[in-house]
């Protein structure tokens, strides 16, 4: 490429590093696609350009260079940033690429020093690492998924409330797929306003007169028209109390992916109070979004107050995120440290705002789960359906069972009602 | 009806407002001001029956201006917003050209899409010169529509045209007044806010509904109105799930004397309280001892303040 490209008068890249920066650029193009940008051989190709064309004297405008090439969305800046100082982390670059020109990152020692990396950028590394020396046995290992009963999700990490960011790609990957596949069953719902359609129930005089003129007017042409389907508002309150705690990982990046996919979502969490998180999940970088979530609520694994927080709900947002026919997701274990205080009486306001209520409870993994708490007799006599979310798994289970039979059936519902009764 | 100039300033704002027995305060007089004198529209936001309505009601009134008004409903579209073609008329006039064989066909369009068939609705009688001076655009309960009619109005709003594909762009030559108002059981896009002036009409005070109350209700006695006052904003401080708005402290007002009563008692509060509150779980919690708490508290404060 430096015959067609007229060479920066600093460098002639094959000739000045023997070849290996454009190779570096190709593994660092790598990493970032295993972070989870969307890095092509053609961007990698256009940042060997760019270099060239920029000249690496400097390292700002080497940073700025690549980063006009990888980076197209402002939540990628972060990603870039970190995984930019880690693999180009020699302060003395230039000299040692124009000498040496060695990869000058090691994955292991990344992961160990930079505890504050994120953990998609630092696994990306050690992947990217281990792929070159060979020794990959120990680095797939550790990626594998553990999606055991306690969903901690990798053997390695013990599961902390704090620690959001460091979900894995693998594990966004998978969460993103359940989660897809989960969107399309909750039925879409006819508006008010009409689309175009051949057989539709309704004459479309508008498009009938434009089509019979267009034909000089001796023919007039029916054209149709029918209700346009959209899905309906979706309102999610999940529960971030200390019982909810080995879940609350998962369950955001659930919400983040949710919202991220349709319009109309709003997201809520309680505790011990009522925190709309919708506007932080709207950033689609789900660890930038997770960060500002954690940053915004304050009750993280406290206690819940579940019916002082619904009340919260159905008096300050009820009327403002419910309306048009919307459908309620309450993720919750249904235990209360109120006692289930007033909490009947706020499901049942909450019950007749919307238009389903779902109740998700982690608790149904256990196969003896029966729901005798107050809280969740309470919760009981006001849902439309009862379902188990406590891993990747029974949320693509949901999603099956949603998109068969499009809802739960009577009897199973009845059976939990009986057993709360 | 006779144009009047738009106010001058504030002060002057506010003297119209009250002209049209509207009690406003300072912020929202100031706030309609700069919007007629900018010519944005004012996006009122508050809780049903604060007055929101009324404002653009006593403009109209107080300007001598035309007043269109727009309800809005989910699925409100162009046709019932803007404009629609008059169908049966074209039909017919499609027969007499066919009758007439002599007409070239390529008329046919341009006269059947002409503004003889066209059948105004209030965006665009709001665009139109009649000469009467610009009319007053009030958008009622925009939260009401869904987002595709808010991204339409996008445009009437910052450049107050709208386009008929079949006729062209309709332009207003003096943008009319527009009144947006909303109850927030949605929210409204940030695109929409921002080329309006934003007020957030509130629960009034006691004085000012005192006030309110004297405009609106002027037979109901002194006494009766401090009661009914000091009840209402009591009831505001509760934790209700829907407090009472103005219009429901003027119609207590009306239906108390309406029953010939000259003063509140227990009894009397029971029996109306659904004038006042208008849930079930709101009205099962006030009535009864409740009740008679809220009143002799009134009527102790009332006596002190003698």
């Amino acid at each position: 490429m430096p015959d067609k490209n007229a060479p920066a008068p600093n460098l002639i890249l094959g000739e000045a590093d023997g070849g290996r920066l454009a190779d570096n650029i190709m593994h660092f193009g790598r990493v970032l696609r295993r972070a989870g940008l969307p890095v092509g051989p053609g961007k990698i190709l256009d940042a060997i350009n760019a270099v060239t064309t920029v000249g690496v004297t400097s390292r700002e405008d080497f940073y700025w260079a690549l980063h006009a090439v990888f980076v197209n969305r402002r939540d990628q800046r972060e990603v870039f940033d970190q995984a930019f100082h880690v693999f180009w982390r020699n302060p003395n670059l230039l000299e040692k690429m124009l000498s040496v020109l060695l990869p000058s990152f090691k994955g292991d020692e990344v992961t160990q020093q930079e505890s504050t990396l994120s953990r998609r950028v630092a696994e990306a590394m050690a992947q990217e690492q281990s792929k070159e020396g060979e020794g990959s046995e120990s680095a797939e290992q550790e990626e594998e998924l553990e999606l055991d009963a306690t969903l901690t999700f990798s053997g390695r990490e013990v599961l902390n409330n704090k620690d959001f960011e460091k979900m894995t790609t693998q594990e966004l990957a998978e969460a993103r797929d359940s989660i897809k596949r989960l969107l399309l069953p909750l039925g879409k719902v006819k508006t008010r306003r009409f689309e175009r359609h051949s057989t539709g129930p309704k004459l479309d005089m508008h498009a009938t007169m434009r089509a019979s003129v267009r034909r000089g007017g001796d023919m007039i042409l029916m054209r149709r028209k029918r209700p346009r389907q959209i899905p309906p508002p979706l309102v999610i309150l999940c529960d971030i109390s200390g019982s909810m705690d080995r879940y609350a990982r998962m369950l955001l990046h659930f919400m983040h992916a949710l919202t991220n996919d349709r319009d109309r979502v709003h997201t809520f969490l309680f505790g011990t109070r009522l925190t709309n998180i919708t506007r932080y999940l709207r950033y689609k970088d789900p660890d930038d979004a997770i960060d500002r979530v954690t940053e915004a609520v304050e009750d993280w694994s406290g206690g819940t107050r579940i019916g002082q927080t619904l009340h919260d709900f159905n008096k300050n947002w009820s009327r403002r995120v419910l309306g048009q026919g919307a459908v309620v997701l309450l993720i919750t274990d249904g235990l209360d440290r109120d006692g289930a205080a007033g909490l009947s009486d706020e499901m049942a306001r909450l019950h007749r705002s919307c238009r389903r209520l779902i109740w998700l409870n982690p608790l149904l993994r256990y196969d003896q789960y029966s729901p005798k708490s107050l809280g969740a007799r309470a919760m009981m006599r006001h849902v439309d359906e009862f379902r188990p979310i406590h891993n990747l798994e029974s949320l693509s289970q949901l999603a099956d069972a949603l998109k068969h039979d499009h809802g739960m059936s009577r009897q199973d519902m009845a059976r939990w009602k009986e057993m709360a009764a | 009806m006779s144009i009047s100039a738009l106010p001058a300033s504030v002060d002057d704002t506010l003297d119209m407002l009250s002209g049209g027995q509207y009690v406003a305060d300072r912020s929202l007089s100031t706030a309609l001001y700069l919007s007629l004198s900018l010519n944005r529209p004012l996006f009122l936001e508050g809780e049903a029956g604060v007055g929101k309505t009324e404002i653009a009601k006593v403009l109209s009134k107080q300007l001598g201006r035309r007043l269109l008004r727009l309800q809005c409903y989910e699925g409100l579209d162009v046709s019932s917003a803007v404009y629609e073609w008059n169908y049966a008329r074209q039909m017919v006039e499609i027969r007499l050209a066919e009758a007439q064989h002599d007409r070239p066909r390529e008329s046919l369009e341009s006269n059947l899409f002409s503004e003889r068939f066209l059948v105004k609705r209030p965006i665009l009688q709001a665009l139109e010169d009649t000469g009467e001076g610009p009319a007053i655009l009030l958008i009622d309960e925009l939260d009401r529509t869904d987002e595709p009619f808010e991204a339409f109005l996008l445009e009437v709003l910052s450049d107050f045209q709208v386009t008929i594909p079949e006729l062209g762009t309709v332009r207003a030559k003096e943008p009319p007044i527009v009144i947006i108002t909303s109850n927030r059981t949605r929210e409204i896009h940030d695109a929409i806010k921002r080329r309006c002036f934003y007020y957030w009409v509130d629960y009034p005070d006691a004085e000012r509904e005192l006030e309110i109350l004297g405009v609106k209700a002027p037979q109901v006695g002194e006494n009766l109105s401090r009661q009914i006052v000091a009840f209402v904003q009591k009831l505001r401080n509760m934790d209700l799930f829907k407090q009472p708005g103005v219009a429901e402290t003027i119609d207590w007002a009306h239906a108390l004397t309406q029953l010939n009563h000259l003063a509140l008692d227990p009894q009397t509060v029971n029996d109306t309280l659904g004038t006042l509150l208008k849930y079930q779980d709101d009205i099962a919690r006030i009535q009864g001892s409740e009740a008679s708490r809220l009143l002799e508290e009134v009527k102790s404060e009332l006596n002190g303040a003698n």
